[in-house]
């Protein structure tokens, strides 16, 4: 996985802390700097007050300023942030700012270069446009925005993720959908391994995942609940699946998978079936979508063959251990 | 296939006091217990008696003493009677032996060859039931250093009432004028750079440690987080979910997010006073958890965010964290989802290398570290792993208070030791040694009436427990359960007082980490040197 910003992070987070340092960085204190605190204009033109600020954020000095400067609202009412140069946590906390502003419905957000947890602390109805490459942990614990992503994806696409949508036009990372217990994520290309991880269902919350291409090993692993649909649309005529290991540990939900996959490529707790009427539903349902979202022929899938991985049993490890019953 | 698995205790049962009530037969979950209809008398099938002694305690005639059974084989260093045991169990299941609670095996426990010091001619001691003695404690990331600055300061501003006296950004606190409108701290330092949540405050050092909903029942976790609101401490919900039932006893709630992420969502991590990511348990360092389908009930279930019946299986590492930096990346990723706002605390078993890991988990920007050492319990951990896994929990707090003390970062975060704690004595030795808290998981249960039979995996705990069968959990009121683990930490906290007073100390704060006061007894050189203390007379 990716190693690149949290040491940075601290590295800075050392440097910062000292006094001669800071005097260069007089771009950033404009708008995080406490000394200006009053009489900002953010993104809607209105006067932003301590009020303001306060209201839900809280203690947040100098948000209104960056905001100014960073986020440019259109006619047709699209928030437009520029990300050049943000860490995460400046981007994200300026997202938070314009999210909390309830009159924007769709923020779209240009020269993003790695920025991690986009879409984590947004915790309400919203479209977010991301152009370029977000980084790890894009939509982690998220709770409600959907996010399309005009690029590439890293890893740990909708870690833990709660409700929402993520749309990638691109390829995402390793550990797409890891836990994930809602929403949808549909990824045009391929994605990286251990897709779907321990991905979970309860009740009404079924996550789903849309791979268009194909995935690397220990797709599904420890997987309990939830859909994973993998479309193989990158394969050349005859050429299968590569993962191996696919569903290892899988004692819920279910993968469907078009193109062909070997037996040695599955995990022990998997068997194949084939869909009935019902799954062929979820599949069609889930890949029309996949189709309107990335303008792919839907009659050339929607003719094709799924096979239905799920595990043959609920209890995986039910008799891994020494019962008790001979007493002792 | 016949069981060559003899019993392990003897049934006594007094003719003379027994008048047949047959309450023996009720609160034996383990079906020890039997009235004969033919020979009108009771009987015990003792093969099945865990020696958790319900039985003898609520047998209204004192009827029934449960022993160790006197039946031995021949008596052999090395192939032990556990050991001949274990071979029989697996002999007839092929399968891993489980067991429940801590590790028992007679290892070195160190608290029992460490002793405090007292305070005698040369620094009064103090007598703590006519002078105040503090054990308020706070829990998270200190700043690197303080600056006053001159200037009107507004009422309030100056009290050391830790609401803004220990408010780190940037890791330089500033108190001043200029802080007088927003006392309570900025979200973002002026650099942009990430800021120190405010620490958590706890009025005693004690914790109530992780025990999921699922290994533990409702009503224990009811107990407990009443019992930490009480007493103004934390109570863990462990990785099983937190019930609806008890969010609002979220600011004495630290949350764990483990391998599994059950029942973890964006308002489960908001509603607690602490996020904790679980990596490891001093009871079974370096697997995972398999919560049986059979006790994964609707509840627990709905708590959990799983089907009901399915096995709940907690994968062995977070399959999101492979490195230190994939752990950064996790740390900062909860801190978004809680907006900065509560620290983070990182939990691992005590390993060789755990003084390493933990100065590796401050770096990865955690506020907290927690250390469970092998002593330290479970609902369910194979056998061969808790009794042969891991360190004790003295040696991996000294090395790990030390090293994070040695690099300069041992401000960065609190350390909360855990793992076996069992008197006021142990926790002051853990501050000694440097623990800012420490957790306490067996004691609080024996304070509700577990006796330590270690069958928490079978889920048929006689004492209502561990117990996921609805009928046993209603054995265990938690009111009362909640009383008792209450006076228990009010008890310790009393001798704690004592033992300050006594040392001339008047704050744990200033026992903290203060290896001066401790002296080893019975230990060798190598040993003292990686607790960082003297010998005895020394």
């Amino acid at each position: 996985m990716s190693l690149r910003t949290s040491w940075i992070d601290r590295t800075d987070r050392i440097d910062r802390t000292n006094s001669a340092d800071r005097t260069d960085r007089t771009d950033r204190t404009d708008w995080t700097g406490r000394t200006g605190w009053t009489g900002r204009t953010d993104c809607s033109g209105r006067t932003a007050g301590a009020g303001d600020s306060h209201a839900e954020g809280g203690r947040q000095g100098g948000r209104g300023a960056e905001r100014a400067r960073r986020a440019f609202m259109n006619e047709s009412g699209t928030l437009t942030v520029d990300a050049q140069g943000l860490s995460s946590r400046e981007l994200n906390y300026l997202l938070r700012a314009c999210a909390l502003d309830r009159v924007c419905g769709e923020i779209s957000v240009k020269n993003v270069a790695g920025q991690r947890y986009i879409g984590t602390n947004l915790r309400r109805s919203l479209n977010l446009e991301i152009y370029g490459t977000p980084g790890s942990d894009l939509g982690a614990f998220m709770d409600g925005p959907r996010i399309t992503v005009f690029g590439n994806a890293q890893d740990c696409v909708g870690n833990t993720m709660t409700s929402g949508e993520i749309v990638v036009h691109g390829r995402a990372g390793d550990v797409v959908a890891m836990s994930m217990r809602g929403g949808a994520i549909f990824v045009r290309d391929d994605v990286g391994s251990r897709c779907a991880i321990h991905m979970k269902e309860y009740g009404d919350r079924k996550p789903l995942v849309v791979i268009g291409g194909t995935a690397h090993d220990f797709l599904g692993e420890y997987m309990a609940g939830g859909t994973v649909i993998m479309l193989g649309l990158g394969l050349a005529p005859g050429e299968g699946h590569r993962a191996c290991f696919i569903g290892t540990g899988m004692h819920g939900g279910r993968i469907f998978v078009r193109g062909s996959i070997e037996a040695h490529q599955l995990g022990r707790e998997v068997e194949v079936v084939d869909p009935d009427s019902r799954d062929q539903e979820t599949i069609m349902c889930a890949v029309e979508r996949f189709c309107t979202l990335f303008g792919t022929d839907f009659a050339e899938i929607a003719n094709s063959r799924f096979l239905k991985l799920h595990p043959r049993s609920h209890r995986p490890y039910g008799r891994f251990y020494a019962a008790r019953d001979s007493g002792g | 296939m016949k069981s060559y698995i003899p019993p392990q205790f003897t049934v006594e049962r007094d003719d003379r006091r027994c008048n047949m009530c047959r309450i023996c037969v009720e609160e034996c979950s383990f079906g020890v217990h039997y009235y004969d209809e033919k020979r009108k008398t009771m009987r015990a099938r003792e093969e099945r008696c865990v020696g958790c002694h319900r039985c003898s305690t609520f047998c209204p005639t004192r009827a029934l003493t449960i022993r160790t059974h006197p039946a031995e084989f021949r008596p052999n260093a090395n192939w032990r009677p556990e050991f001949i045991l274990d071979i029989k169990k697996q002999a007839e299941t092929g399968g891993i032996v489980l067991t429940g609670m801590g590790c028992d095996k007679p290892y070195r426990i160190y608290w029992d060859h460490l002793v405090l010091n007292a305070s005698q001619v040369t620094n009064p001691s103090i007598d703590p039931l006519r002078e105040p003695m503090e054990l308020r404690t706070y829990l998270g990331a200190r700043p690197s250093r303080f600056e006053l600055t001159e200037g009107n300061w507004p009422v309030g501003c100056g009290e050391m009432d830790g609401t803004h006296t220990l408010h780190g950004t940037d890791g330089v606190h500033r108190i001043g004028a200029d802080d007088a409108r927003e006392t309570s701290g900025f979200d973002v330092s002026p650099d942009g750079a990430s800021p120190a949540p405010p620490p958590v405050r706890v009025e005693v050092p004690i914790l109530l440690a992780a025990m999921s909903f699922g290994a533990v029942s409702f009503q224990v976790h009811r107990a407990l987080m009443q019992a930490a609101q009480e007493v103004g401490t934390l109570c863990n919900t462990g990785e099983g979910g937190w019930p609806a039932e008890l969010r609002g006893f979220g600011r004495h709630v630290i949350v764990q997010c483990a391998s599994g992420r059950f029942g973890v969502d964006a308002d489960y991590l908001n509603e607690a006073a602490i996020v904790e990511i679980k990596i490891g348990q001093g009871a079974k360092p370096g697997i995972g958890g398999h919560l049986p389908g059979e006790k994964v009930t609707e509840a627990v279930a709905k708590t959990r965010m799983i089907p009901p019946g399915t096995d709940a299986l907690s994968p062995a590492p977070q399959h999101d964290i492979y490195s230190i930096e994939d752990l950064a990346t996790l740390i900062y990723a909860l801190k978004e989802a809680t907006n900065y706002e509560k620290p983070v605390a990182v939990k691992i078993a005590a390993v060789h290398n755990a003084a390493a890991i933990a100065s590796g988990i401050v770096r990865a920007g955690a506020d907290i570290v927690v250390l469970d050492g092998f002593r330290g319990g479970t609902g369910a951990a194979p056998k061969i792993i808790r009794d042969n896994v891991g360190i004790p929990i003295e040696l991996a707090l000294a090395s790990a208070d030390a090293r994070l003390r040695a690099e300069g970062i041992r401000h960065k975060a609190s350390i909360i030791a855990s793992g076996g704690f069992r008197n006021s004595a142990d926790v002051l030795k853990a501050i000694a040694l440097g623990a800012d808290a420490v957790y306490i998981g067996t004691a609080s249960l024996i304070a509700m009436g577990c006796t330590l039979c270690q069958q928490c995996y079978t889920g048929k705990c006689a004492w209502g427990i561990a117990a996921s069968d609805p009928k046993l959990a209603e054995r265990l009121d938690p009111e009362v359960a909640a009383r008792r683990v209450v006076n228990l930490i009010n008890g310790w906290s009393l001798e704690m007082k004592e033992m300050l007073g006594g040392m001339g100390i008047n704050a744990i704060e200033s026992l903290r980490g203060n290896r001066l006061h401790l002296r080893g007894i019975g230990l060798e050189d190598w040993e003292l040197e990686v607790l960082g203390v003297r010998g005895a007379g020394t």
